[in-house]
Parts: structure tokens; sequence; C-alpha cells
């Protein structure tokens, strides 16, 4: 700091020199020439462009002052920051207790240890009706059976449709794919002993092979380009990391899936900007929205690094065509950003229209692959949540060799990679598997629209997602966030069933819900219309 | 500084303006006073500080603006040469004159980040292992804390009971659920699994602490577990005493995401690498001079390249330290039931467990990737009684969850109390029956171990094989060790150990049959490193 200060002088020395030369040349005349040209350039500071200078000038300085002392004050502040009230009172409580070894040290008078400011923004309780729908419901889950009138979840995109096959399967072939070897002999160091943590070349090459399965065979993946993480959401977290710094910030399109919130933000200290869509647009992503939040960011001076997608859109369940998709990498290259492209639900789709992965435009056109990367995973299209497998797949060598090393703090566990590679390498229960629950998944959205249709809610046309777009604006009372929340807790507690309000997905028109069929069975359906009937009338 | 030369210049100009306008028109001086008043007085002090920071102000503001612009691009050279093949697509674009996309300068310098010995020997070690069969002359294994040597006893649970304790969902005879492993779980952990940890968790430690399964989080491995913590109790530029040698690792786990610093408390082999209150004292202090905030301690206990243990005093001294500092402790007890001597292993749960203010800094990680050989498994533990560290650690426990399949495994098998005694038993024995023979064939090659009674490991003194006794030589005697003996140690550099001629080597890898040979291959450099003496 010192240093830059002194190597700043020079560019002050301009004015000085101007006073200095006339004072030889004004006492060697002894003229009143001297004095005028000493006066003149004062002049000419203090009233005219000097003035001017210096008018900018001290406010600059003293605002500068002003961020110095905040700073310092700020980074003080900690220690005489309380913390949760919760925490402080319990520990006041025990200093009381406290004896013999709190003596021991002279200088004992300490106040409780106090937790990272990250952490402590992270412990506060959930604000978003997301995250508390999804608590409440795990609390009192309903049972056709055993709790008739718990909450139903609608809120957790969860697939238990196709639950069966996947049972039928790991029934009949579990034990050859954990000991593996066809003698039957366990082979015990591939499932005990340490692995790659950006996981086995099997898996990877597995996984591979089920993204072109499931993506439509049009597009083949590169296991070398794959690094497996421990779910989806790691695997969101390591690519923020690798594209962003503190404080840089991506676009993203809303509404978004809720979780991004913590996902993208949380550890990494990247912002997201919504770009907002509308349901004039059947919330279309639009190139000239994004466009504004791009400058308007720039305006704040705010870095943007990137673009985050989820195709198809997690809570509209609406998927991007190609036109779109080469202008959004159009926009990217003009604006040197990043495509996050996440594609986790791109095997479960329902609708005529065909998914288009970006790894598929990449392929047929010459685009500048080191900006694109794509989230995928195996808890929606396999319907595997609890098996945490995510995977993340880049063309930029960077990211790629960042994400391998970062691997080492979201690996996945090795006997459900021994599960998964046998699993995923029998083709034929795959082929089998994906075009069941396809079938499934259709059955019961179009059952579920039906019945959302009776009570006057219609949906938006979407044609993939464990999902539907509900408008449900008529049944608010004010027409905002407000009206939309009461609405919201309602049908959680008097209705008994948790769905996601679009505020938690920041959608900017009150009124959408998100509601997820596939954790019901079909006999569920009535009953969820029936309790959404019953509030509406209210 | 700056203001001290500004007045300086001032003075110098202003008497040679009286003196320039002394018999001229009072109008013009009337005019001169005032202003003089500005450039000599107290208006010239004030210009002469404000104009400066005006200016470094505005300087730092073009800094600013120029740092955040060109990040370095790293990958410009092979994109370079796709720009000029990219065809159709980029004409259509009018502004189609796009730089790379560079990725964060936090990935770039994870990427750059040059492996040490550790890193590497490992990687050697991968693309050529020494099997004793089919590939006799490969390298062998000494870098890598894992313990195979109880192997067969998981392998024979597993084989016996893996299918019926996943499909039970790791209850001991329960119905069928499905729903148990494929469907979403807590993040944190099971609680039943989280119960059979505890109970695991005591058992090894062998005395009557009981662990509370309310304060676990799981995370997948230990790896995660010390990097939550290490969000959870530091900010971005705060700081963890870290006592040297540590685990290489440490520097990946506590550092890279995190923005949080480790300032090393060296410990020396006059006192037998123990830990000296003193030391943390100074290196305290220092990171206080420093400007660094330093937020806790980091120990291992067993600690990891040397293995011995921290007796009960230390831990209460530690304990007293951080209060006096106000700084939590982690305490990384992964090791706690490898111990092999008959010293006696202290958790810092006797901490947590008083009912002191104290408990709320002290967190304990643990896994079972060393007491129960699982490392493939990935299964970590935080365990805390701090409030809002449990809070925090449970949500980001989203980002390291261990899959359910996995953990009801774990479940039944941890629930197995017979097998899990006898697993704890034959293990210790195989431990200590290996740690005398590799310390004795050490011995014949006149290179002495510091005693130790945990961990895979034995920390290795051969200061009287390295020719120049500095880092280098100490890097040179690895580096021969690597290539022509083809062994892989982890040199105490790596460990940030402030002594050379160190060495890490674990045993636990091998088998009896093994050691031999590894002795065979250390005597051979030993001896070409001794002869020119």
């Amino acid at each position: 700091m010192n240093h830059s200060r002194s190597r700043r002088n020079p560019t002050r020395e301009p004015d000085f020199p101007t006073v200095k030369p006339p004072s030889p040349g004004g006492s060697s005349s002894g003229g009143a020439g001297a004095a005028m040209r000493l006066i003149v350039p004062l002049q000419g500071v203090v009233q005219g462009r000097g003035g001017l200078i210096l008018g900018s000038i001290i406010p600059g300085a003293l605002y500068y002052f002003f961020q110095l002392y905040l700073k310092r004050c700020r980074s003080a502040k900690p220690n005489s920051n309380p913390p949760s009230p919760s925490s402080s009172s319990a520990q006041l409580a025990d200093l009381s207790r406290s004896s013999s070894r709190s003596n021991l040290s002279s200088r004992g008078s300490v106040g409780p240890v106090r937790v990272s400011a990250r952490a402590n923004s992270i412990a506060k309780p959930n604000a978003s009706p997301y995250y508390i729908g999804l608590e409440m419901a795990s609390e009192d889950p309903y049972d056709r059976f055993d709790n008739p009138d718990g909450i139903m979840q609608l809120g957790l995109s969860e697939n238990r449709l196709s639950l069966d096959l996947i049972e039928t399967w790991i029934l009949e072939n579990l034990e050859r794919s954990m000991i593996g070897g066809a003698d039957g002999h366990l082979n015990i160091s591939g499932i005990a002993t340490y692995q790659p943590l950006d996981g086995m070349m099997e898996m990877k090459i597995a996984v591979a092979g089920f993204m072109s399965q499931v993506m439509g065979t049009t597009v083949s993946f590169d296991p070398s380009r794959l690094v497996l993480t421990s779910g989806a959401t790691p695997a969101i977290e390591t690519l923020c990391f690798c594209l962003a710094d503190q404080g840089n910030a991506f676009l993203v399109p809303t509404p978004y899936y809720p979780g991004f919130d913590r996902d993208m933000k949380w550890r990494t200290g990247v912002e997201l900007i919504p770009v907002h869509c509308r349901s004039s647009d059947n919330f279309a992503l639009s190139v000239t929205a994004l466009d504004q939040a791009f400058n308007q960011a720039r305006k704040r001076g705010q870095k943007v690094r990137g673009i985050l997608i989820s195709n198809p859109s997690n809570p509209i369940g609406n998927m991007l065509n190609k036109e779109t998709l080469y202008s959004l990498l159009d926009f990217a290259r003009e604006k040197n950003i990043h495509i996050i492209s996440d594609e986790i639900f791109a095997g479960s789709t329902y609708g005529s229209e065909e998914f288009v992965s970006m790894a598929e435009i990449l392929e047929s056109e010459d685009f500048d692959k080191n900006r694109v990367h794509i989230i995928y995973g195996l808890s929606k299209d396999l319907s595997l949540p609890g098996f945490r497998v995510g995977v993340i797949y880049s063309f930029n060598t960077s990211v790629l060799a960042a994400a391998k090393k970062l691997a080492r703090f979201s690996s996945v566990s090795a006997p459900t990679q021994r599960i998964l590679i046998s699993m995923l390498s029998d083709t034929r229960f795959i082929q089998r598997y994906i075009e069941t629950t396809r079938e499934r998944i259709k059955k019961m959205y179009v059952a579920f629209a039906a019945g959302l249709k009776q009570l006057g809610i219609e949906c938006t046309k979407s044609s993939a997602g464990l999902y539907c777009w509900a408008d449900m604006s008529g049944l608010i009372r004010p027409y905002n966030e407000k009206g939309e929340l009461e609405l919201w807790d309602k049908l959680l507690k008097i209705g008994k069933i948790n769905i996601t309000p679009g505020s938690a997905c920041h959608c900017i028109e009150p009124g959408w819900f998100r509601c997820c069929f596939t954790m019901l069975a079909e006999e569920d359906i009535p009953v969820v219309i029936k309790r959404i009937q019953r509030v509406v009338e209210t | 500084m700056t203001r001290t030369r500004s007045s300086e210049s001032d003075e110098d100009s202003s008497p040679t303006t009286t003196g320039g306008g002394g018999g001229r028109g009072r109008t013009e001086m009337r005019v001169i006073v005032p202003l003089q008043g500005v450039v000599q007085g107290r208006g010239g002090l004030v210009l002469g500080s404000v104009i400066p920071c005006a200016l470094f102000y505005l300087l730092q503001l073009y800094f600013k603006r120029h740092r955040s612009e060109p990040t370095p691009p790293p990958q410009t050279l092979t994109e370079v040469s796709e720009l000029n093949r990219s065809l159709s697509r980029t004409h259509l674009s009018p502004r189609g004159s796009s730089a790379p996309a560079c990725v964060s300068t936090r990935a770039n310098s994870i990427v750059k980040s040059s492996d040490s010995p550790f890193y590497v020997g490992l990687k050697r070690v991968s693309e050529d292992p020494y099997d004793e069969l089919s590939n006799p002359e490969g390298v062998i294994q000494l870098g890598l804390a894992e313990n195979k040597l109880s192997l067969d006893l998981a392998r024979d649970w597993l084989a016996e009971t893996a299918k019926d304790s996943i499909l039970s969902g790791g209850g001991s005879s329960g119905p069928l659920s499905m729903a148990g492993i494929a469907n979403y779980q807590a993040s944190d952990g099971l609680v039943e699994l989280k119960v059979a940890v505890a109970g695991f968790m005591s058992q090894v430690m062998e005395r009557s602490i009981s662990f509370n399964p309310s304060q676990i989080v799981l995370t997948a491995g230990a790896t995660p577990a010390i990097e939550i913590l290490s969000f959870c109790l530091a900010d971005t530029g705060n700081a963890f005493l870290v006592p040297t040698p540590y685990y290489p690792s440490f520097d990946r786990d506590l550092k890279w995401r995190t923005g949080v610093e480790i300032i090393p408390v060296p410990c020396r082999s006059a006192d037998n690498f123990n830990l000296s209150i003193s030391a943390l004292d100074l290196a305290f202090d220092q990171g206080k001079k420093r400007g660094l905030k330093v937020r806790g301690i980091v120990i291992s206990n067993p600690s990891n390249p040397v293995g011995n243990l921290l007796n009960r005093e230390t831990i209460y001294t530690l304990v007293d330290f951080a209060r006096e500092k106000n700084i939590h402790i982690i305490s990384n007890e992964i090791f706690a039931g490898s111990t092999h001597g008959s010293e006696e292993f202290v958790s810092m749960a006797e901490i947590i467990d008083s009912e002191d203010l104290d408990r709320d800094r002290v967190h304990i990680v643990y896994g079972l990737s060393k007491d129960l050989c699982l490392p493939g498994f990935k299964v970590g533990v935080i365990y805390s009684s701090n409030e809002n560290v449990l809070a925090a650690a449970k949500k980001l426990s989203r980002f390291s969850s261990i899959s359910a399949p996995t953990q009801c495994l774990v479940i039944s098998m941890l629930s197995d109390i017979r097998f899990i005694q006898k697993f704890i038993q034959t293990n210790r024995e195989r431990l200590q029956r290996m740690y005398t023979k590799f310390v004795a064939g050490l011995k014949q090659l006149g290179i002495e171990c510091m005693r130790s009674s945990g961990g895979f490991y034995c920390w290795a003194d051969m200061r009287g094989l390295i020719r120049s006794y500095s880092e280098k030589g100490e890097l040179e005697l690895w580096n021969k060790l690597l290539n022509i003996a083809k062994i892989n140690v982890t040199p105490g550099s790596s460990c940030h150990c402030i002594e050379p001629g160190w060495f890490h080597c674990c045993f636990t890898t091998l088998t009896e049959q093994d050691i031999s040979v590894v002795m065979e291959r250390i005597r051979k450099v030993s001896e070409t490193c001794k002869s020119p003496r």
C-alpha cells in the first residue's frame, strides 16, 4: 500500500513545478510579471478547471477514508456481534456453571466462541416456503392407510412411479453386481479400497452410455469428459466454483429451481441475476431479456460469468428448441461467458416434443465448446435420488482438471458405483425402464392436469419433468406475492398438500404453483383434487 | 509520508512567492494572501493530504477495473487454433470477435497448483503398482494411509450379508424396502446410521465416552467433513494453527475452496514432535501481527505422519489455550481405533462430554476409512455440540452426502456387534505385528523410527541417508527411493516438517512377505547414499 502511495507522487508533481519555476525567475527580475505568473496558475487551480478537479478530488478522498473506516469497523465488529440468541442464552447458563478448569487460566474472561459469518447465515432457519413445505411434509407424511390425514407431498420432484422395475432388477442382480466376477468371488478391493475420486472409469463409461440412450442416441458422450459427484447438487456447486469467483454473477432465467439459491451461492460467494420470463411468452426464454439483464448487471459493476439454464426447465417443464439453443450460444459467445445447462430431466419427457441436448448442438456445428458445461444425474431419469450420483460433462480441459480435483469433496461411494455399473450396462433393462417410465409419467400428467382443469386451474403446456406448472392466479385474493403465500399456506395447513409457490422459484408473476405428481399413486390424484377443491371453495 | 513531502514543497514555493511580489501592487497582494493561506497554512495541509488520497483512490479504482478483465487465459493456445476453424455461426453474429471463455481464478489456481511429492508419488504408484506375481518390478505403495490388513474380514462379512443388508434397508431382518434406498434421504445421513456410527465410535475409543447421535453429521468421507468445518468456523482470510508435520491434504481440504489460511506450528524431533503450547502461542501472535485472524487449531490425534498420541495433560492445556484465545479446536481422530501401542488414546470427546463452556469450541472429525478399512465407502463424521456449527453443517451436507445403499450396508455391518468386536481386535493385533516387523526391518538398516502408538505408518529418520541436510537433499533421496528402489514414501517436506530427512512410511498396504522386499530395496539405495561419506 505504501508502495503504491509513494508511486502516485509523480502524478501530483506537475502541479507544483508550475508554481515553483517562477520563484528563481521572479527574484532575479524583481518584476510584477513574476507575481502575476505565480498568481495565474494558482487562480486557475482554485477558480477554473482546478476547482473542478479539487471539487471532485476532495469528495473522492473523503469517500475513500469513509470506506476505509467502514472496513475497519466491519472487520472488528464480529467480536461484539452476538451469535444467534438461542445459543447465547444457552451459553450464558453454562457460564455460571463452569467451574474448575476455567479458573485455571488467569485471563479466563472469554465470551462464547463464534462460528464464521458464512456459517451463521447458512445456519439461519429456512425462510423459503419450498423448504418449509418439505420439512412439514416429511414430519407428517400422508399414507393412504396409516396416515390418511397427513400432508401429501407435491413439492419434491422425485419419481416413484417405476420403483417396482428397479426393485425387481435389484432383487435379481444385487449379489452379482456387488460381488462381481463370474466366479462369484467377492472382489473386495474393488469396493473397499480407495478409488478414483472422480468416479471409476467403468462407471463413467456406463453413465455416458446411459446419457446417450436417454437423450435419444443421437449424441455420444465421451467418458473422459465426465466427472462424477455425489449428486447433481455438488456438480452444480463445483461448476460454479470453477467458472466464477466471489462476487461474480450468473444469469438465471426465472422461474428457477429453488435449490439453485443454495447450490450456486452459499459457499461460492457467487450471485444470481434473475432474468424474468413471463406467462405471455409461455415462460419461454428470450435473448433480449438476457441481454437487458446482462447490461444492467454490468452497469452495477457486476461481472457476469455465465448463464445457468435448466433444460427441460425445472418448474415449468418446457424445453428449449434448437433455435433458442443456437441463439443462446451466440449470446454467450458475444458476451464471452459460459453456459451451464442442467439437463437432469432429459429422459423424463412425456410430450411429443423432442429433447435437444446442448451436447448435440455442439457436435453438429462448430461452436466454441469450451464454454458449455452440462449437468446430469441419475436422481430423476433413473429414479434413484438416494444413490446420489451426479455428472459434470464439460468440453473445457481446465474446468475438467479443476473439477476432478474438487471431486475429493463429493465422491460417490464404491459399492453404489458397482451396483450402478451393472445396472446401467444391462441395456435391455434400461431400454425397457426408460420406455415404461415415460408412459407412466405421461399417464399421470394427463390425469393430474385433467383433475386440475376440472377445478378451473390451467397448467402451462409442458412436455417434460415430474411436475406441472399450475396457474392459480384466479384463486389468490390480493394479486401479489402475499396473496400467493396465503393460498400456499392454506393449501399446506388446511388442504394438507405441499406444493411449491412460484415466489420460491423467483417467478415474477404471482399465483403460479409447481406440483410434482410423480410421488403420488394414481389413486391419490382424486384425493389431491378434492383437497384443493376444499381450499378453493373457502 | 506523502503529507510531509507535500508540505515541504509548499514551503519551498511560498517564501519565494512573497519575495517576488514584495514591492508590487496591493490588489495583487490581496489576491495572493488568501491563496497563500490555502497553500501555506492549514489549507495546504488539508489539500496536501486530500489530493494524494484521492489520487490513490482513483488509482485503486483503475487497478480494480483492469485486474478483473484480463484473467489469465490458460487455454488460449488450444482455443486460438479452434478459432480459425470455426465457420458458419461465427459469421452470424456481427460482433463475433470474442476471446476464449476464462475459468475462475480459483479454478485456475487449483489446476495449476503443482502437486507436492505426496501426490506425485501416489500417481506414480497408480500407474505402475507393485504386484508380487504380475508386476514384481512395480512401485511399492508406502505413501497411502490405507489398511489392507483386515480386508479379508470385511470381505467375508460382505459376501455373507451384503445383499440382505442393502435390501432390508439396514435393519437386521426387516421386509424389503426399496424406498429406503432409492428415494431421497436426509442429506446429513440416516438416523440409524448415526446411531450405529456413534456406537462404533465409543466401541473403538474403548472408553466410557458415549457419543450422541444427534450431534453427528455424516459426509461422503472425512475430506468433506474437514472442509465443511473449515467453512463453518472461519471466513475467507482467517487462519487455522496447524502443528507440523501435518497430513499433506490439509492444504487442499482446509484451504482450497474456503479461502482459509494455515499457519504452521513447527514441532521438532528434540521434543519427539510433541505439540508445545509455547510454539502455538508464538504462531498465534505472529499470525496476529500479520493481521491474520486465527479462528482455531487443527490437530490430528493420533497424529498423522508421526503416529504419537496426545496425552490428557496436553489436551487440557490445548483447551485452556483455545479458551484463552477464544478459538476453536478441530480434532481429527480418524485413526482413533488404529492404535498399536500400550498408550491410552484420549478423545477430545471427553471435553465435549463435560458440562463446560468449552464444549462449543471442540469439533471432532472421524470416518470409517481407517478404523473400518473401508475408504471406498466414503463415510466421514463431524461430531460437535455447537448448535450453530451443527445446523450449518447439516445444511452443507447436501454437497457431500452418502448414497443410501452404502449407508444400509454400513448400518448392518456396524450393528453386528460380534463382528465389529472381532474385527477391531484382530485388526489391532495385525497392525501391531506389522508395525513391529517393519520398524525392526528399518532398524537393521540403521534407520530409526519415532516411537509411535497409532496409525498405519511410521515416521522414519533418514537424516543419515541424505547428502545435504536440507529439503533438497531430502527430495533427492525421495526421488531415488521412488525411481531407483521403486518404493513410494512421503517426504517430511510434503508434511511441512521443519527438519529435513524424515519420511512417512505406511506399512498396512503390504503383506508380511513384502516387508523384506521393501527393506531390500531401501538397502540398495541407502548403500549408494552412504558410500561417498
